[in-house]
This record gives structure tokens, sequence and C-alpha cells, in this order.
């Protein structure tokens, strides 16, 4: 037998295009941030929300990852966005060179800030990175308030934390501790952002609104 | 299921590397950060599959967990993070921040020698 060491990044080839992603972005000093959850969390009734509620001060693209269908690139099309939908047939995680294909077919010069909505799914997006400015994980009360415990890696990497579907803690058909959830996402990531909003109803959207603003006058500077 | 992806490049760098020796790889050592989230059983059952047919088939993976790495801000000393506790082992103090996780790295291939 014969050692030989390497000492290689397995996931090299994905950081390549994950660099030449962030070039670009930074490049043109567009803000991008990866939307990243669980399925059914409603990522894509946030962007919706977000997009209608921001139309006349952002001007926002966004590249959509699903399994399969197009669906919800329609359903941000339908608010006159635009947005390219990425098919992972299969794959539970979106790669650099899938957002680097998708990035060229967007009209980057009309945009100012660029939402890549995740395949759903709390663990393996996070291990790979697209080259976008900060990651954005989305906690929907009904799956409960031990998430950030069980899935700390989503948790310590993200730089917001949306805490989404509060309008249902009102109905008291849900148990979930809120404070819990900070506690704990603080502990993993004492600089987390943590928004209670329901994207529903728009309640607590404002304070999110707020801090993407600054997220992109910062990404403008 | 990530692991699959990790599988696939993993047998992409140890088939360049293979081609490098012109030697038939044995033994892959890989180690990874702990949030990476990478589960060895599902691991090794991908690669096994992805494997079959190339250079890489038949091989065996050794996977080293490096904990998570945190920073106290009260004795301002690095320590492996215990996340059942989430405290700092030297002064107990709850207040920390996570240092960058592990990538995941290739460290070692162990080839056949004719």
């Amino acid at each position: 037998m014969e050692k030989v060491n390497v000492g290689k990044r397995i996931l090299g080839a994905n950081e390549q295009y994950a660099h030449k992603n962030s070039e670009l972005l930074s490049r043109r000093k567009q803000l991008c941030l990866n939307l990243i959850s669980s399925p059914g969390s409603g990522k894509t009734t946030t962007l919706v929300r977000t997009i209608t509620d921001l139309s006349d001060q952002l001007r926002i693209g966004v590249i959509e990852g699903d399994l399969r269908t197009d669906i919800d690139a329609q359903r941000v099309r339908a608010t006159k966005a635009p947005a390219i939908q990425i098919e992972t047939e299969g794959a539970c995680h979106l790669s650099a060179r899938q957002v680097n294909k998708a990035l060229s077919r967007l009209p980057l010069d009309a945009l100012d800030m660029i939402f890549i909505e995740n395949v759903g799914n709390l663990v393996c997006p996070s291990a790979f990175e697209l080259g976008e400015d900060g990651k954005i994980v989305l906690l929907p009360v009904t799956e409960g308030d031990d998430k950030p415990a069980k899935y700390p890696g989503i948790f310590a990497k993200s730089k917001a934390l949306l805490v989404n579907k509060i309008d249902l803690l009102a109905s008291g058909l849900v148990d979930f501790d809120l404070e819990r959830v900070k506690t704990d996402a603080r502990r993993l990531n004492q600089d987390i952002e943590i928004f209670p909003v329901s994207a529903r109803t728009g309640d607590g959207m404002d304070q999110w609104y707020d801090w993407l603003k600054s997220q992109v006058q910062k990404a403008h500077a | 299921m990530h692991e699959a992806s990790v599988a696939q490049e993993l047998i992409n760098v140890i088939c360049q590397e293979a081609r490098k020796q012109a030697a038939k790889p044995v033994v892959a050592r890989i180690s990874c950060g702990e949030l990476n989230g990478l589960n060895d059983e599902v691991f090794s059952f991908a690669f096994e599959a992805i494997a079959q047919g190339t250079v890489c088939e038949g091989m065996s993976l050794e996977v080293e967990h490096k904990p998570i790495q945190a920073r106290c801000r009260a004795c301002e000393r690095t320590f492996d993070l215990n996340r059942s506790e989430l405290q700092c082992t030297h002064c107990h103090g709850e207040d920390f921040e996570l240092l960058p996780d592990a990538p995941l790295v290739l460290e070692e291939i162990e080839f056949e020698k004719e």
C-alpha cells in the first residue's frame, strides 16, 4: 500500500462556481439571498408577498429550485418579477453551477437584488454554497420549536430567521414557544436577525422589509 | 440525501488522483465538520453505488467527523461544542460564537502497490 496525501476540498468544484457567482454579483453590487426551509414552510408565499409589497422600492429577481415543475416560478412571475426555474430532477439541493446558469438568464441590469429559493429541505442545501451574500432560514410555527436544536447547521449559518405563520398561534391549536426558538437560535448564532411574521396576513413583515432594504443598501455601497 | 452529491464529487476527485498515480485506490480518508450533517451509513451506501464501474469500485471509506468549534466571549478560549450542553467547556459561559465548520476534505488515499 502507498499512502498519498491529497488535502483537497471535496466540494471544490461547487465552491469554484460559488466564487464565480459571488464575484459576478459583488461586481454588480447586487444582493443575493438564499432562502432555505422544509417544504411547505411558506418560502414562495413570503417571496410573492415581499415582491408585491416592495414593488415600488425594490426590483427583485428570483431563482426557483424544485425537484419537479415550475409551479413556484409561475407564482413569482404572476407578480411581474422575473423568475428562472431550476428543476433538480430529484436532487435535494441547488448547486452553484445551476445557479450560475440561471443567473445568466436573469435580466440582471434591471434588478436590485436576487432571491434564490432553494429546494425544500432543512439539511442538504446548507452544505452547498451558492455564492450568495447570506442564507435566510424560514421556520413555520407548525414545525415545532425544537428545530434550531435539531438542525443546528442551517441556523448557525443563516443571517436571518423568519418564524412564519405566526397568525396560527392565536388559534391555540399550535404549541410553539417563540422564546425557546429565539434563545436556541441565538445560542448557535448570536448575530442572527429574527423576524416573527405571517406572510399570509402580513403581520411582522415591515420589520423584515426594513432589514432587507438595509441589506440591499449595504450591497450597493 | 446530499450524501449522493458529495459521493459523486469525491469519486471525481479520487479518479483524478488515481490517473496521476496510475494505481488502484483502496482506501480514502476524508474529514468533515459536524454541521455538514453527513451520515456515514448513507454516505457509504451512495459511494458504493456510484463507484460501480469506476476505479473506485470496492474502495473503503474512513470519515473523521470534526466537532463544531466555538470561541467563548467571556474567557476568549476556543472549545469543542457539546450540542447537549451549549456552554463553554472552560468557564461554563453561555456567550460564545461558532467558528466556521470544517470543510469536507479528502485527506489521504491509499493506493495498491504494483
